[in-house]
């Protein structure tokens, strides 16, 4: 055992590890690929564990194959009686100590960083004008999608999360409905969304995600507590931006503010969601959270449709029409007269149009 | 009670209604057997329609509403209804055995803790036909599952009620035993390792079971008269459920890893014909997991908020068990170390077991690291880790003492050949299943997906998996014909059948007559059966006494009836929220069964039986030939 502590240093299995498990799954999703100081230091982690680990079941199957290599019955003869050794003692203190130490190299990293991600009390700090100097964004996790509420700026948006680089973003979490868990793998772990109280953490965003996945440009976020039928289909999608380009969003979205649709228009697609919509989706981004479905002020920037579907004019028909087939359990089917082919087409076409980016 | 008539030939009437009143713990072994085995094809079958649905993304093969079904279904069914029962089976079979006793302290709780299983367990698989079975997961969060519509919920928490019970009984009923019936000479520190841990399992269900009686209790009052307990809009709170699922849910891996290890430190001295290497320090290990079991629950919900605080004591007491753990792992290596190991059936899934639970063992503790566990929680990387230590660890055990026990059980053995073609299929699956799954929890992927799109790189690892799910299904089966094979192959009818047995229970010639001991055996030291073996006794025991009239329990159709009862009843509980007109009835009538049968057992004065020494000579020679067991 201990001959074999020694041969084996920590580092190049750390170091042949971080290879293999680097090049593991897609950069807008994978916890191998971390972007971000949470994601990091919990890759950081995920290396020391399974470097330790990896050693053990080495040392472990080591032994073991060795053992099981010398003491065959066919090599030792049927009649092989073996002596009877009932224990030893310096054998059973190696190893009861070396684990032992073993965890103690792991649990000083642990500690520090649970504390470290626990703390969020910069959220409170404030400038001289009274403004938070941190941003943070109350997540809503609802029966199957996310609001996200900016309250500095008195904005809300839905199914796509906006946020800066490169610095501190907080989170409250809360879910409307029953428990969901917000999880962005590669920026870093999740936390639960519970339905009685908030929970608040915070991640850091290093990288713009303009230029992810072939110009898709969106980190991959999840729900990661079972919620219902649809769970696996309440995903959400994160834009990263520099701070520069985060501002110009906020104010295109603060300008936003009073626009509704007007059930006399003469825009049929407008008509019809003044008429069917409005109730549960507000078309400006300035309004309070809450709302019994998603804003949609943004919808015409959107990557997907219902979170997952690819975003089309097609896909947006066909989940009008019927949602009930898309997403299971949601609780917008039935919720609206039915409507007409053409009804549902100039509806699609009015959602295609809202934007704060174009 | 006939008694002599061990090998006349029954009809099947006679053999139902002697398997529903039996009270000898071999018949309710092998009914705990047979049922368990029912429960695991079923919930196996469960997962591998999960895993042809993930075999490709996208697919529309099984809709999201019963895939809930199923994972729920899939967990619940194999942890409470399949692992539990298998090792009671063996527990049942093996325990009395092994510390010399005739039966367990209690012979008629011990078939009252059977039937109540087998009854909830029934009941909570009617769901599939009445309207839906629960979707909550088999952890069953309160806020889902009170949200949850329809009746399956409601079948989760009458089913796990009634089957929980029967559990709880069963295990007070093994405490009792080895406490007590132990044969003279077996002291404590003389038990053999699977006695022990059946110790230590039973204790922690006293323990662990309670709070999810009152756990499931309250929710069943939540469902049926709104008490609000986790409704947070009405002063309630779902994280309590949460926590009482886990104090109770957190043991029950240790109550079902333990008996395994156990298992394994049987079978490992055995075939390396060496005594077990370090016994007071597993059995120290054995009662430190135990205990720290209980002291680790809230590491299932470091993502919950918590806070720091709690996550990091929690964390670091979760890691603190690794050190029992290591302790047993290198335990067993030492004792083949050194020994002369023969390759045979139940030795390969002991050899196969060691790396796969190290493996398993090792994620865990990754896991404890709180921070890390952030990104683990809740992606596919816990479902491999848990795999890893209940297919890698538990059902290797299950299948080895299948092979280990059958002579025992059924006076018959397993086919080597199909054996080993059974380990390495099964074998090879669980790791092609399992071992990419860490990969893809770390690539992002969430657990209890019933889908997944294409282009977030996950795609290959779960057709893996699922071809990995097919070879285990196929090792199944192979072993269910195995099982079904052995029906017409030749009785083994000897003594210690793998020739290096070392406990009590393989100083027994097979078929074993009802009483077990004709003479209760005098217990001289660790490995009782070698020792006597070591001295050249032939008989394989010294006897405490002198052959005498033994006394024995009669049988009694009460404690299914008792069950029956509750079964019933939990129909009219079921429905009572609907506001049907037959709910009261039904429950009154049910649980006036149930009385009605505990009064009768109550005023009833059942004494039992002596056996005369006449007829025990006669059953010998009729077992064993002339001369009897010698």
């Amino acid at each position: 055992m201990k001959k074999g502590l020694k041969k084996w240093s920590l580092f190049p299995v750390l170091a042949a590890l971080a290879v293999v498990l680097s090049g593991c799954g897609e950069e807008y999703i994978s916890a191998l690929r971390p972007s971000g100081a949470v994601g990091k230091e919990q890759f950081n982690l995920l290396l020391l564990a399974a470097s330790i680990m990896t050693l053990v079941v080495v040392v472990v199957s080591v032994l073991y194959l060795v053992a099981f290599a010398k003491f065959r019955r066919s090599k030792l003869g049927e009649d092989y009686m073996p002596k009877q050794v009932e224990g030893s003692h310096t054998l059973e203190t190696i190893w009861t100590v070396i684990p032992i130490i073993l965890l103690l190299i792991l649990s000083v990293p642990t500690i520090l960083a649970t504390y470290k991600f626990a703390d969020v009390s910069a959220m409170d700090e404030v400038d001289e004008n009274g403004d938070p100097k941190a941003l943070t964004i109350n997540v809503t996790a609802k029966l199957y999608w996310w609001e996200f509420e900016y309250p500095q700026y008195g904005i809300v948006t839905a199914q796509e999360l906006v946020v800066p680089t490169n610095e501190k973003v907080y989170f409250n979490l809360k879910a409307a409905d029953v428990k969901h868990s917000f999880w962005i793998p590669a920026i870093g772990g999740k936390m639960d969304t519970n339905v009685e109280n908030v929970n608040k953490f915070y991640l850091v965003f290093d990288k713009e995600s303009a230029g992810l996945n072939d110009g898709e440009g969106v980190w991959y976020g999840k729900c990661a507590e079972l919620c219902g039928p649809s769970h696996a289909l309440m995903d959400f999608k994160v834009k990263s931006l520099n701070r520069d380009d985060f501002d110009a969003w906020v104010a295109a979205m603060k300008a936003t503010e009073g626009k509704t649709a007007s059930a006399d228009s003469t825009d049929l697609g407008e008509r019809t969601f003044a008429q069917n919509c409005l109730g549960c989706h507000a078309v400006s981004a300035v309004t309070p959270a809450g709302a019994a479905g998603p804003n949609l002020a943004t919808f015409g920037d959107r990557n997907r449709v219902a979170g997952y579907l690819e975003h089309t004019k097609e896909n947006v028909e066909a989940w009008i029409k019927d949602p009930e087939k898309y997403k299971p359990g949601n609780l917008m089917t039935g919720k609206y007269k039915e409507l007409t082919d053409e009804e549902i087409s100039a509806v699609a076409d009015y959602l295609l149009g809202l934007s704060v980016e174009k | 009670m006939s008694s002599v008539a061990v090998t006349k030939k029954k009809g099947v009437g006679a053999v139902i209604w002697d398997y529903l009143t039996t009270v000898d713990h071999k018949k309710l072994a092998v009914l705990y057997l047979f049922s368990g085995l029912l429960f695991f094809a079923i919930a196996g079958f469960e997962a591998l329609l999960m895993r042809i649905q993930l075999m490709f993304p996208n697919s529309d093969f099984i809709s999201a509403g019963t895939f809930n079904e199923l994972l729920t279904m899939h967990g619940t069914t194999m942890l409470f209804l399949a692992a539990t029962p298998l090792l009671f089976a063996f527990m049942n079979m093996v325990v009395p055995l092994q510390i010399g006793a005739r039966d367990v302290a209690f012979p008629f709780l011990n078939s009252l803790g059977f039937w109540l299983f087998f009854l909830g367990a029934t009941f909570l698989h009617l769901s599939f036909f009445m309207g839906g079975a629960p979707d909550a997961g088999w952890t069953s969060y309160a806020s889902l599952s009170l949200y949850s519509p329809g009746h399956g919920i409601d079948f989760y928490v009458l089913g796990l009620q009634i089957s929980g019970a029967g559990t709880l009984i069963s295990a007070i009923n093994f405490i009792v035993t080895i406490i007590t019936m132990r044969a003279p000479g077996m002291t404590f520190m003389r038990l053999p390792l699977f006695t022990w841990t059946t110790l230590i399992s039973s204790t922690l269900i006293l323990f662990a079971f309670p709070p999810l009686t009152v756990g499931l209790f309250l929710m069943l009052v939540d469902r049926m008269f709104d008490a609000n307990f986790f409704d947070h809009t009405m002063g309630g709170n779902t994280i309590i459920w949460e926590h009482l699922f886990w104090i109770f849910g957190h043991p029950e891996v240790y109550i079902l890893i333990l008996p395994a290890f156990g298992l394994f430190s049987e079978i490992i001295p055995v075939f390396a014909r060496k005594r077990l290497f370090g016994y007071s320090s597993m059995v120290f290990a054995t009662i430190l997991i135990g205990f720290l079991g209980f002291m680790v629950w809230a590491h299932h919900m470091f993502t919950v908020g918590l806070g720091a605080t709690a996550n990091a004591i929690f964390a670091i007491a979760t890691m603190a068990i690794a050190v029992p753990t290591g302790m047993k792992v290198f335990n067993w290596i030492l004792t083949i170390w050194g020994g002369s190991i023969k390759v045979t059936v139940p030795m390969i899934y002991a050899l196969g077991f060691i790396p796969s639970f190290v493996a398993g063992g090792v994620t865990g503790v990754m896991q404890a690291t709180a921070p890390l566990d952030y990104q683990l929680h809740d992606s596919y990387f816990i479902v491999a880790h848990f795999h890893y230590v209940i297919v890698g660890g538990i059902v290797t055990a299950i299948f080895a003492s299948f092979h280990f026990y059958w002579p025992l059980l059924f006076n018959r053995a397993l086919n080597e050949k199909l054996g080993y073609l059974t380990f390495w299929i099964f074998f090879t699956g669980f790791h092609l299943t399992f071992f990419v799954q860490h990969f893809l929890g770390l690539m992002g992927m969430p657990r209890r997906v019933f889908t997944y799109m294409e282009g977030q790189g996950w795609d290959l690892f779960n057709f893996i998996s699922s071809i990995g799910a097919i070879m285990m299904a196929v090792g199944v089966l192979l072993m269910v014909v195995n099982m079904l094979l052995s029906i017409k192959s030749k009785p083994v009818n000897c003594r210690d059948y793998w020739g290096d047995g070392r406990s009590l229970e393989w100083a027994i010639q097979t078929p074993i007559p009802f009483y077990n001991f004709k003479q209760l055996p005098l217990i001289r030291g660790f490995d009782a059966y070698w020792i006597e073996k070591q001295e050249g006794n032939t008989e394989g025991m010294t006897y405490a006494e002198p052959l005498g009239d033994i006394h024995m329990p009669n049988n009694s159709i009460l404690p299914f009836i008792m069950s029956l009862g509750l079964f019933i009843a939990a129909f009219g509980a079921l429905y009572h929220p609907d506001g049907v007109s037959w709910s009261i009835p039904v429950m009154v009538i049910g649980l006036g069964i149930t009385v009605l049968a505990m009064i009768i057992r109550s005023v009833k004065d059942d004494l039992g039986y002596h056996l005369h020494k006449e007829e025990i000579l006669a059953i010998e020679e009729e077992l064993y030939g002339k001369g009897g067991n010698n």
